[in-house]
């Protein structure tokens, strides 16, 4: 058993390892692929939708601009400089949109000439803001966002332009609420976030959510690139990706941050999914070796079996043929003394008839001694002659006879001894027993042998059944010959088929009528078995072949 | 048991390895009326058979040096009159079997009672004599 449960482990080891390692090897290199790939996808995604939205800021960056421009060149400053013209003019840009707060007109002393709005800014001086000078330079500026004297966060576009010698500028406000708004659609998902930041690395926009780790935005600036620049970091304590993207028409970067696990859920889905899969796939190949590998062993277990029994039938069968050999070199060794014994007997005996002899005072004593030396040479002559029995291999006839009308022949011999005993004899014969091709004589030499066997087994007052049937399957006629003795104990039924062992007393019986019955039933290609239990009786049976192939020795 | 009467003494050689057995045969037969010789071996007897003349010849066949068939092809060659008992043991019969073939007169199983004896070797003598 051992051996069946270290092969079975053997099994199960061997295919669960090569079923194991593809099967994780698979998971892993198809999830790895699909994780890059969606992690590319994710990326991609994410500068898209930053260069989207810097497009769409530049758009209203440039459309502002633009509109301011015109408005300062298609108007002469004298128009400009008029309070109805400029409040006529924010009221028409105003039903355009209200991103626009006010308007003013600034001469080149710094000057506030001219301002509609809600708040009380003319005669303001900018002469010493920073962008007054920038504007005069440049001709157009965008300022960060600033709640300078409004009170609330807001940038301001300015265009200079000359006319009559002199500097102009006008500018307007534009409630920096706009730009909130653009980048809101960005604060996707639970974590997402987006804002924009100057060049000094200052929020322009409201963020989604406080507290944010400026360093890698700072990274972002100042490293120098074009297009869309992506990094992975941690902020707030999460991973998230960091898309940065500069402005075209200001010093402003668009930035998106997507938060990497919510990103990623899918992804994660997907490697549940698979670790699910290849689990449940490894579960069935396990279930599938234990089953089979329970087959293998169960069919190894019962050739074990089948081999066991044809070993012992080979063992014993050896044995025979070696004991045969012993028997007739033993009997051959013992004939020939036996011989010189019978014939000094015989001259002893010829001897006695001379009438000296007669008329000797002992010759009764010698004559019964003669007389009990040529019985007991006949005797050991006898034990010899059936150890050479034993030994002979003569070939059998062949005739085709009813198994039946042999046992009831041969219990003929034994009636008067059964009846004697008391013995009943029960028959359990079937109909339509086919003949047999076999040899009678030694037939009934085995059936005498275990009938005898078993009248003594039984001692007095028993039964004794004897069955025949037809195994068509085999092509065997099967003779049971039962009896309900004692039966017999192990050790016995181990050696019962052994030469020269026997349970009855010395002289009765000389142990070689089992192992002869054994070597006629293997010659004449049969089998013979029995079933033996302590207290219940033994039950022989011997099967025959209808028609017997081929010699077995 | 009478001493069969034997009116012409017929002379029997005895051949077998076993001495005791020969010895007591030799005085068996001789009490009943045989002219008996003894001999161990097949040469002994081809030696007894060249001085003297030989009725019946009792010889086993299994035997150490030269067994009983060899001694009989011999004696068949050189002396054809003289007739051959064979005597065999277990295991020996199809050795017997072959010396009916080389012309043995009759073959007998060991252990032999010696009245079947007495009448084989009679018949024996009483074939060679008709010849």
């Amino acid at each position: 058993m051992a051996v069946a449960l270290s092969l079975r482990k053997a099994i199960i080891g061997t295919v669960f390892g090569f079923s194991f390692v593809p099967l994780f090897l698979l998971g892993w290199v198809v999830y790895g692929m699909f994780a890059s790939v969606y992690h590319a996808k994710v990326r991609e995604n994410l500068a898209i939708l930053a260069e989207d939205k810097r497009n769409a800021i530049d758009l209203f960056l440039r459309d502002q601009a633009t509109q301011l421009r015109v408005l300062a060149y298609s108007q002469p400053v004298e128009r400009l400089s008029s309070q109805e013209v400029m409040d006529s003019l924010l009221v028409l840009l105003q039903q355009r949109s209200h991103v626009i707060v006010d308007l003013g007109l600034i001469d080149e002393e710094g000057n506030h000439i001219v301002y509609s709005g809600p708040y009380n800014l003319r005669n303001v001086n900018y002469k010493n803001e920073e962008w007054f000078h920038l504007v005069r330079m440049k001709n157009l500026y965008i300022s960060d966002v600033f709640t300078g004297f409004r009170g609330f966060p807001h940038i301001i576009i300015a265009v200079a332009k000359k006319e009559n010698g002199k500097d102009w500028i006008l500018r307007a406000t534009i409630n920096s609420e706009i730009f909130d708004s653009f980048v809101r659609t960005l604060q996707i998902g639970k974590k997402g976030d987006a804002y924009i930041v100057n060049k000094y690395g200052e929020i322009q926009t409201k963020p989604r959510f406080s507290g944010k780790n400026t360093s890698i935005v700072k990274d972002i600036i100042e490293s120098n690139f074009s297009g869309v620049r992506l990094v992975e970091g941690e902020m707030d304590g999460r991973a998230v990706y960091i898309a940065g993207v500069w402005l075209q028409e200001k010093d402003w970067i668009v930035i998106v941050e997507e938060d990497k696990h919510s990103e990623l859920e899918p992804l994660m889905r997907t490697r549940t999914m698979t670790i699910l899969v290849s689990g449940g796939g490894l579960l069935c190949v396990l279930v599938g070796v234990f089953v089979v590998s329970r087959m293998i062993v169960a069919h190894q277990e019962r050739h074990d079996r089948e081999q066991a029994r044809l070993n012992e039938e080979l063992v014993q069968s050896s044995k025979m043929a070696a004991l045969g050999k012993l028997a007739a070199g033993v009997a051959h060794e013992v004939n020939n003394p036996l011989a010189v014994i019978r014939e000094q007997a015989g001259w002893i005996r010829d001897l006695l008839e001379e009438q000296d002899v007669q008329s000797s005072p002992n010759f009764q004593e010698l004559y019964d001694a003669v007389v009990k030396i040529e019985q007991h040479v006949e005797r050991a002559g006898n034990v010899v002659h059936r150890m050479l029995g034993f030994a002979r291999r003569m070939e059998p006839v062949r005739i085709e006879v009813s198994i039946p009308d042999i046992m009831r022949q041969t219990v003929l011999f034994l009636e008067n001894e059964m009846h004697f005993r008391n013995i009943n004899l029960h028959w359990d014969i079937e109909e339509n027993i086919p003949l047999v091709e076999t040899d009678p004589a030694q037939v009934q030499q085995v059936i005498l042998n275990i009938v005898d066997n078993a009248i003594d087994a039984i001692g007095k007052n028993g039964n004794i059944t004897m069955g025949a049937s037809y195994d068509p399957k085999e092509g065997c006629v099967c003779v049971r010959i039962r009896d309900d003795g004692p039966g017999m104990d192990k050790e016995t039924q181990a050696r019962i088929f052994d030469p020269f062992f026997t349970t009855k007393q010395v002289g009765e019986g000389t142990g070689l009528g089992l192992s002869i019955s054994y070597s006629i039933i293997n010659r004449l290609g049969g089998s013979i078995r029995f079933v033996s239990q302590l207290g219940e009786g033994t039950e022989f049976l011997i099967c025959l072949p209808v028609r017997k192939g081929s010699e077995t020795e | 048991m009478t001493v069969a009467s034997i009116p012409n003494q017929p002379s029997v050689l005895l051949v077998d390895d076993e001495v005791d057995f020969v010895e007591a045969l030799t005085k068996r037969l001789r009490r009943r009326g045989f002219a008996v010789q003894g001999v161990a071996s097949g040469q002994e007897a081809l030696d007894v058979l060249a001085r003297q003349h030989v009725d019946v010849v009792i010889l086993d066949v299994l035997m150490p040096g030269m067994d009983g068939i060899e001694t009989l092809r011999h004696i068949k060659e050189r002396f054809p009159d003289v007739r051959v008992v064979l005597l065999s043991g277990h295991g020996g019969e199809d050795l017997g079997v072959r010396g009916m073939a080389y012309g043995a007169f009759a073959y007998l199983l060991k252990p032999v009672g010696l009245q079947r004896l007495v009448e084989v070797a009679i018949q024996a003598s009483e074939h060679a004599a008709f010849r």
